[in-house]
């Protein structure tokens, strides 16, 4: 298995004029946690719609050598690509469990469909005591804890076996415990996948990003670890500006 | 209660239950008027139940089953007055009604229907296989939710109307006079009976096959679809397959409904599967609760039942109470006669728990 799981290649994305998303280069690797970052606006989530197939681009999205424009939602997630949504999108009226297995079951033959399910399979067991929710398999997971449906988005996709995650703001609304929980959730599995994360909190970036890449005005600013992002002086100027000025005022107060 | 006809025994001491009633009490205590209006009543029962897995665990508002409906009803009654003719001058020989319109010469596509196997297989065959078609259109293009009620209801409309136009199908007037059932004169009472046997048992069936889908996977992923269908596409899922299915079995039951419809009425003319009759359906899915799985089947029976209660004593007055009534349901209990039992606890406990802290 190549450690390069999926690579973009000069992706637009034009809404009726306005570039969204204007020729961005990115490459996603196993066993990094890869946040992208930049303002409101920049684009970050409008690509993870072009690359998981809900809006038409310019370019190319190669995952393990095939080239994934122009193909349906539903295949281009077959393919491996799972994603998440800013809400937590889960079926509320179904219990943790037949959520999982739903999300497991994609590749399942149409007529086996019509039996009933006798057992949860072993790997969806397994996702569910590492997500921390083996206690909670029979919970509607409409009435789960924000947090708690965050995890369940993210298991479902691990139960899909999909290998390239798209995270959108996964961590949007924890508290702090349950961020810190999310923060190693992610590093656990990106051990063999590869994991990109779309965030806006800093302090999250900072702890468990390999790497960042900083989206401004649709475009790739710049790519690299925390230090070299966070030190680039076209970063701060764009985006971190207001929050570095912060640190220098608390590191001199201290 | 509910928790106990949700596991294996419990279903089939429900559908004990329900044959009990069916096939023992119902025949003994109705007079032959009244069973005859109870198997009508049964044939929109089988409607609902195809609506209710449509609508209510699909969230496909199928505001036009009447075009399926009158799929099977026409097909059904094109071959008893194919049997009629022939039992009365011969194979060949033209329907009464063609004969009064003025035509002599029988059309080519009525030949076939000389055949029952022939027009069994065209009941079961055409009107699914037309909601297949249709369901890609339509799904593929991911119209859904009130896009799709209205064009499903403009089917309906445009299937009546074109049947009106059909001088060959009898028109305005529709089909009717028929003397026998596959060789089974219609007119013994014996044979009436048979009829409401045949849509009870065929309402147990259709029942059993909508609870087998609820309880398999494919359920599980329909109720999927009917709440995140976004979600659900993007798991690796073709969302608009998984529509389909219950789609064209909700058609399927429509279909069996309208062909079981025409020898226990006697009639299907274009007035029985328009727009009105396609809001009837749904409005007894909405009253007995469209989610669950014998509130459709209630609700449905209750609606036909009031309405020829109604009719009988103020003819006037069922259209009103038509309209109260689902604005009753819709205003207090939006889950249907189903949720009576659950909204009732929940009344029952709100008092219980404003005690708790005194």
């Amino acid at each position: 298995m190549s450690t390069n799981a999926l690579t973009c290649t000069a992706v637009s994305v034009d809404f009726d004029g306005f570039k969204a998303v204007n020729g961005v280069d990115l490459t996603l690797e196993r066993g990094e946690v890869h946040f992208l970052i930049g303002p409101n606006g920049a684009g970050k989530t409008t690509l993870v719609d072009a690359i998981t197939g809900l809006t038409k681009y310019a370019g190319s999205v190669v995952k393990d050598g095939v080239e994934l424009r122009g193909r349906k939602v539903h295949h281009i997630a077959r393919r491996g690509i799972g994603r998440t949504f800013q809400t937590a999108q889960v079926f509320e009226q179904l219990t943790v469990a037949q959520n999982l297995d739903i999300a497991a079951g994609a590749a399942r033959p149409a007529l086996s469909l019509l039996r009933r399910r006798t057992a949860l399979p072993e790997h969806v067991v397994a996702v569910m005591d590492q997500i921390g929710l083996a206690r909670h398999a029979q919970t509607p997971a409409g009435i789960l804890a924000h947090g708690q449906k965050q995890w369940l988005e993210i298991g479902m996709l691990l139960v899909g076996d999909a290998d390239v995650l798209l995270l959108d703001e996964p961590i949007a609304g924890m508290g702090q415990a349950e961020r810190d929980t999310t923060g190693r959730l992610l590093h656990d599995i990106a051990q063999t996948r590869a994991v990109a994360v779309v965030e806006h909190d800093m302090d999250f970036m900072r702890a468990f990003a390999s790497r960042v890449t900083v989206l401004h005005a649709g475009a790739v600013l710049a790519t690299g670890s925390v230090d070299e992002v966070t030190n680039d002086p076209r970063v701060q100027e764009v985006y971190l500006g207001a929050a570095h000025e912060q640190e220098t005022a608390d590191a001199a107060t201290a | 209660m509910s928790k106990f006809f949700s596991t294996r025994a419990g279903a089939w001491a429900g559908f004990g239950a329900a044959a009990l009633v069916l096939f023992g009490a119902a025949p003994l205590v109705l007079s032959g008027f009244r069973l005859g209006l109870l198997a009508q009543f049964l044939c929109y029962a089988i409607v609902a139940v195809g609506i209710g897995l449509a609508w209510g665990r699909g969230g496909m508002l199928t505001l036009g089953q009447g075009v399926f409906f009158g799929m099977g009803a026409y097909l059904m009654a094109m071959h008893l007055k194919m049997a009629d003719a022939e039992f009365r001058g011969g194979a060949g020989a033209v329907p009464d009604f063609m004969e009064l319109a003025g035509i002599r010469e029988l059309p080519a596509y009525w030949v076939p229907f000389a055949s029952p196997v022939f027009t069994i297989a065209m009941i079961l065959v055409l009107p699914t296989a037309f909601a297949v078609l249709l369901g890609f259109a339509v799904f593929k293009r991911r119209v859904k939710g009130a896009y799709f009620a209205i064009l499903s209801q403009a089917l309906a409309g445009a299937f009546a109307i074109l049947l009106i136009g059909q001088q060959s199908m009898g028109g305005f007037n529709g089909l009717s006079r028929f003397r026998y059932f596959f060789g089974y004169n219609l007119d013994d009472p014996v044979n009436q009976q048979m009829l409401y046997f045949i849509a009870a048992g065929v309402l147990l069936v259709v029942v059993a096959v909508a609870l087998q889908l609820r309880r398999s996977r494919y359920g599980e992923l329909l109720v999927a679809v009917r709440d995140a269908e976004e979600r659900v596409r993007f798991l690796g899922y073709d969302a608009a397959n998984i529509k389909v299915v219950a789609y064209a079995t909700a058609a399927l039951f429509a279909s069996v409904a309208g062909a079981i419809f025409v020898p226990v009425v006697g009639i299907i003319s274009p007035a029985s599967i328009g727009i009105v009759p396609s809001i009837m359906f749904i409005l007894g899915v909405a009253i007995g609760g469209r989610a669950s799985l014998v509130g459709p089947v209630v609700g449905a029976l209750a609606v036909a039942w009031a309405q020829t209660a109604l009719s009988e004593q103020f003819p006037s007055a069922w259209t009103y109470a038509q309209g109260l009534l689902f604005i009753v349901v819709i205003a207090l209990l939006p889950g249907g006669i189903a949720s009576i039992a659950a909204a009732t606890k929940r009344f029952r406990k709100e008092p219980a728990t404003a005690e708790a802290p005194a």
